[in-house]
């Protein structure tokens, strides 16, 4: 393949303010395999989530784009899913018939029963056959990302997108979860770009990591290649030195590089600017 | 001393003995009640002070013999209809044994509608009038929630129309609709469908515009997975945004459907309409000395039928909506 699988050239986005534009992102370029795993981490509001919504199509890149084999994104669509932070399951509808209207939406000519089969597989890749009656509220958060997951597996995706999958989990659910992405990647050699806020996580789970400059007109401030043979074991990578030497390197640079601290001056003004904005858009 | 010490005791006494139960059923059961013997008390103090030109403002116990009355009468004309058709029946069975070719007539009985068959007609009435309006303030609602565009274009509309009183729709609605609805054998009566139309013109609001905050107010998150589905505008409206909004839809059903029960009785005593509203006004007018005891009936009547009607919509919100923990009230 001479041209990449998915590619982010000159990136950036404005986003109108009272103020005038304000450049969230500027000159992202990014090029990744098929089947890579990527994770996207920097401080909060350094536009991480902006990156991964122009990828889904979800925002429009103000400049440059984004291609996926040789096509231009500019709209949301099921080759590229999204597994959100709150789940996003529909509550009304029961961990089955949330994959179901997944399935259903992307059948490709699949038979009733195809896709009963299809449902149940993906239900089970993540380890939900057990619940699929049940609706989102009776079962737990780590369940229902799992679900979330099933959702965006059951699109089979070209590119699978996940904004801080584990954010709202325990430590535990939270490892849980990790290994069953990385077992599914493992199985079904998904492209997938991560969003994370955790060093660990990152190292443990990506191929390449992609740290990003603070904002406003962040980009992307280095990448480390994560050179750990598969499939990892996060007992015994715990003791390894590569793996340290990777979350020496990640974790450099968010709190040397890419230091965030706000002076407890800057912090005031900041809130009460906040509050004069939110008073100002109440009043309009 | 002993005193102050002994109250904390009993207190403790109750409640190891696991009294919630009662208390429970104390404030379920025994409060309300305890409001309604205050309230019966204070009207019947009240009522014997109050001398109206139609004799004695009537107490609870005039109103109790009224309700009574209304029922034998409702009995006795069922009792007058019974016995006519039976003689109708036995008349065209004699006439058509003499001539085989003669074609039996059925006439309707046409004594006076009875206090039960006018609550009757205000029902069906107020539900003709609320389904109207409910078929045209959902959709629009959504289409509301949907489009900035389409609420900035009907807000003002919904603004000015909200706060007008029925009885300032009724002259308007009674002339048009004897100059449209013009049919020979009409299937609905004129004051039937002028007091249906000024229902739905004053119960489309609450409907209309709480269909539009919730359409609105859907999770942002919801409406990405349905871009990212891409689901048609069909789907997306009867999958998304349909059960994420039938809260607040619901919320403002009931508020209509108060609204179109109060509507109703104003507007079916000027339409003259043969249910509630036409009852108040016919005994009004008759001016007997049980005309205000009957009148209370129909407004105590009135009463429990509009809450019977709220907890039907409840009801009916507890079986659609999937949100079973939500606490409905």
């Amino acid at each position: 393949m001479s041209s990449h699988h998915l590619e982010l050239t000159q990136v950036g986005i404005d986003f109108p303010t009272a103020k005038g534009p304000f450049t969230a992102l500027k000159d992202v370029n990014l090029r990744i395999n098929k089947g890579e795993f990527i994770s996207l981490i920097g401080h909060s509001g350094c536009g991480k989530s902006t990156v991964l919504n122009i990828v889904a199509g979800l925002h429009q890149a103000s400049t440059g784009g984004v291609i996926l084999d040789n096509q231009e994104v500019n709209e949301p669509g099921p080759e590229r899913a999204v597994v959100f932070q709150n789940h996003s399951l529909l509550p009304w509808l029961s961990a089955y018939k949330n994959v179901e209207l997944a399935v259903k939406q992307t059948s490709n000519g699949r038979s009733k029963k195809e896709m009963k089969e299809w449902v149940e597989h993906n239900l089970e890749l993540v380890h939900m056959s057990h619940a699929v009656d049940k609706l989102p509220a009776e079962i737990s958060g780590g369940m229902k990302q799992r679900v979330g997951i099933a959702r965006a597996l059951a699109m089979e995706p070209k590119v699978f997108l996940m904004d801080e999958p584990f954010g709202a989990l325990d430590a535990l659910t939270r490892a849980h979860l990790q290994d069953s992405v990385m077992e599914i990647h493992a199985q079904l050699g998904n492209t997938v770009i991560m969003i994370t806020h955790d060093v660990d996580e990152a190292v443990l789970l990506s191929d390449r990591i992609v740290m990003m400059t603070n904002g406003p007109a962040a980009t992307i401030g280095e990448i480390l290649p994560i050179e750990l043979s598969r499939p990892r074991n996060r007992i015994e990578l715990a003791d390894n030195p590569q793996y340290n030497h990777y979350r020496h390197e990640v974790l450099k640079f968010l709190y040397e590089k890419q230091r965030k601290v706000e002076s407890v001056d800057e912090h005031r003004k900041k809130q009460t600017e906040q509050k004069s904005e939110t008073t100002q858009s109440n009043v309009a | 001393m002993s005193k102050q010490q002994t109250v904390p005791m009993i207190f403790n006494q109750v409640k190891q003995i696991n009294w919630p139960s009662l208390n429970q059923f104390l404030s379920a059961t025994a409060l309300p009640i305890v409001g309604i013997v205050i309230f019966l008390g204070l009207w019947s103090l009240m009522a014997k002070n109050i001398d109206t030109s139609l004799g004695k403002f009537p107490g609870p116990s005039a109103v109790w013999q009224q309700s009574k009355v209304l029922v034998e009468e409702h009995n006795r004309q069922q009792d007058k209809a019974e016995k006519f058709y039976v003689r109708q029946n036995e008349r065209n069975a004699t006439r058509l044994a003499k001539d085989p070719s003669y074609e039996p007539k059925i006439r309707a009985f046409t004594g006076a509608p009875t206090f039960f068959e006018q609550i009757w007609t205000s029902l069906y009435t107020v539900m003709v009038g609320f389904l109207v309006a409910s078929l045209l303030a959902i959709p629009l609602g959504i289409l509301c929630g949907l489009s900035k565009n389409a609420y900035t274009a009907i807000n003002p509309l919904i603004q000015l129309f909200k706060p007008v009183s029925p009885l300032a729709w009724l002259p308007l609605v009674t002339m048009v609709v004897s100059a449209v609805y013009v049919s020979t054998d009409p299937m609905f009566s004129k004051s039937f469908i002028t007091s249906a139309v000024t229902v739905s013109l004053c119960c489309l609001w609450p409907t209309l515009i709480n269909t539009a905050v919730g359409v609105s107010s859907i999770d942002k998150d919801l409406l990405n997975v349905s871009k990212v589905l891409r689901l048609n505008a069909l789907s997306h409206v009867i999958k998304i945004v349909i059960p994420s909004s039938i809260p607040a839809i619901f919320t403002g059903l009931r508020l209509s459907l108060g609204i179109g029960w109060m509507v109703l009785i104003a507007a079916e005593m000027l339409a003259q309409n043969p249910g509630l509203g036409k009852f108040v006004w016919d005994e009004f007018q008759n001016g007997s000395s049980e005309s205000l005891a009957r009148i209370m009936v129909a407004v105590l009547t009135i009463g429990v039928i509009g809450f019977a009607l709220d907890r039907l919509m409840l009801m009916l919100q507890r079986k659609v909506s999937w949100d079973k923990s939500a606490v409905l009230r």
